[in-house]
């Protein structure tokens, strides 16, 4: 059984297609790197397979169920484009919130862990607000590993992600990878992206120009991908 | 997690949120104030026709300082796109949906009681002639409020003019809820409890809340997931 599997999936914004049916799979323990260029579906993928909006058609399967299942959000981990924290609260009190909300046996163990795992220890009752950009990416990492999901959704994780934050974000896909944990990215910085990859999948004005293994030639070349199966 | 939980995990999670800034609390109690002293300066307050009004001015002053509060509800989770977080949280869209009204039905409230005394004073009404019974009324018309307004919070987040649209369409939803909570006030403030003669007010109040009480957790998961 495929971790997501994406079947015939359309989204429609009004009468534009942003997606036409597409149709993926990322097995268990595999890291499926979405590509395109902007406004290729990228995001609105990923967010439908999210469960923040509905496919206009198709289906999507995460480990079996629905994306709107509570079993189902229970295992699933997103980062967007927002850091999805409060602002008003400490970086303690936000991992707190989410521990309860993801009903954690211990919410504050496992908030203090991740604080400590992401170097924010020393700044665990700062308000966010008073946060420097790189500890708010690495505390909106801490947030999406929280609760140690098994299937992880990344958009555009490494833009605007500092040095420290994106040797804390590697490292954690690595050991997810290695605990077979199912990851799904979208980027436009390959060279990270493809180095994590097991799968490619090329998106191209909303439809999947290619899909397969993660090749030797797209780890050295970047470009390859797009020069053989992109728009040019 | 039970149901009951995680609505109290929204609830405080909000509330905490709220009483750090104190931005929307401190303009609707500013709000609520100023319109009750600026009205008693339009009415003579020994004038029997402005007790008899005066229910019904009391209302429309909670109703605009509520939409203030209920405005910041769920614009609070835009910033940093917090609103995804929670609906990908494994938390039922209706415990996050009560959760929120609870925190917004806790705060009106608080502005509420504090008005109270100054709508006493200003209008010459002996408001705690029937207190337990205008506690009754203000916390079905209250939860009438709320839930309205937390639920057209929700709907409107995603509007570029969601300050100006939220008031144009939960005050015609709210026209019954209002209506029988400005009559029952109205009654309680001059003198008048409610009895047989009047109680049907107060039935169609409850029936208010209970009805989109329901209809607004069946909706609320489409209204959350587009």
């Amino acid at each position: 059984m495929s971790a997501v599997a994406v079947d015939g999936v359309w989204k429609f914004y009004g009468d534009y297609p942003a997606l036409r049916d597409i149709r993926l799979e990322a097995p268990p323990g595999s890291c499926l790197a979405l590509i395109g260029r902007n406004g290729a579906g990228k995001t609105t993928l990923l967010r439908t397979i999210a469960g923040f909006m509905r496919p206009g058609r198709g289906e999507i399967r995460i480990l079996g169920k629905s994306p709107r299942e509570t079993e189902t959000r229970r295992n699933l981990g997103f980062i967007g484009h927002g850091i999805a924290v409060y602002d008003e609260l400490s970086a303690f009190e936000n991992l707190r919130l989410y521990g309860r909300l993801y009903n954690l046996p211990d919410p504050k163990r496992s908030a203090l862990e991740w604080l400590e795992r992401t170097g924010l220890d020393r700044v665990r009752d700062g308000l966010v607000r008073e946060f420097s950009r790189g500890m708010r990416q690495r505390l909106a990492v801490a947030r999406a590993f929280l609760h140690e999901p098994s299937v992880l959704l990344l958009d555009e994780p490494f833009t605007a992600l500092d040095d420290r934050a994106i040797a804390v974000l590697q490292r954690l896909l690595r050991e997810a990878l290695a605990a077979r944990k199912t990851i799904i990215l979208s980027t436009h910085q390959l060279r990270e992206a493809l180095e994590l990859a097991s799968h490619v999948a090329l998106l191209a004005r909303g439809q999947v120009a290619f899909h397969g293994p993660c090749t030797p030639e797209m780890v050295s070349d970047p470009g390859y991908v797009y020069a053989q199966y992109g728009e040019g | 997690m039970g149901f009951f939980r995680q609505v109290l995990v929204v609830a405080a999670k909000d509330l905490r949120a709220e009483f750090r800034t104190k931005e929307a609390i401190n303009a609707s109690l500013a709000f609520a104030l100023v319109i009750l002293v600026l009205f008693s300066f339009a009415f003579d307050p020994l004038e029997e026709t402005t007790r008899a009004i005066s229910g019904g001015l009391l209302w429309i002053v909670f109703a605009f300082a509520g939409a203030l509060l209920l405005n910041r509800s769920f614009t609070r989770e835009l910033a940093n796109d917090c609103l995804d977080a929670l609906v990908a949280a494994p938390v039922s869209a209706a415990g996050l949906f009560l959760g929120k009204a609870l925190a917004n039905y806790v705060l009106i409230f608080g502005v509420e009681l504090v008005a109270l005394p100054v709508f006493g004073v200003f209008y010459n009404v002996h408001w705690t002639q029937f207190f337990w019974q205008l506690m009754l009324v203000l916390l079905l018309g209250n939860w009438g409020v709320t839930i309205i307004g937390t639920v057209f919070s929700a709907l409107t987040v995603n509007l570029r003019l969601r300050e100006v649209m939220l008031p144009m369409l939960i005050y015609p939803m709210l026209l019954p809820a209002l209506a029988a909570a400005m009559q029952l006030t109205g009654y309680l403030v001059t003198g008048t409890p409610i009895t047989k003669e009047n109680i049907s007010w107060l039935q169609m109040l409850a029936g208010f809340d209970v009805m989109f009480t329901a209809v607004s957790l069946v909706l609320i998961e489409h209204v959350l997931v587009g």
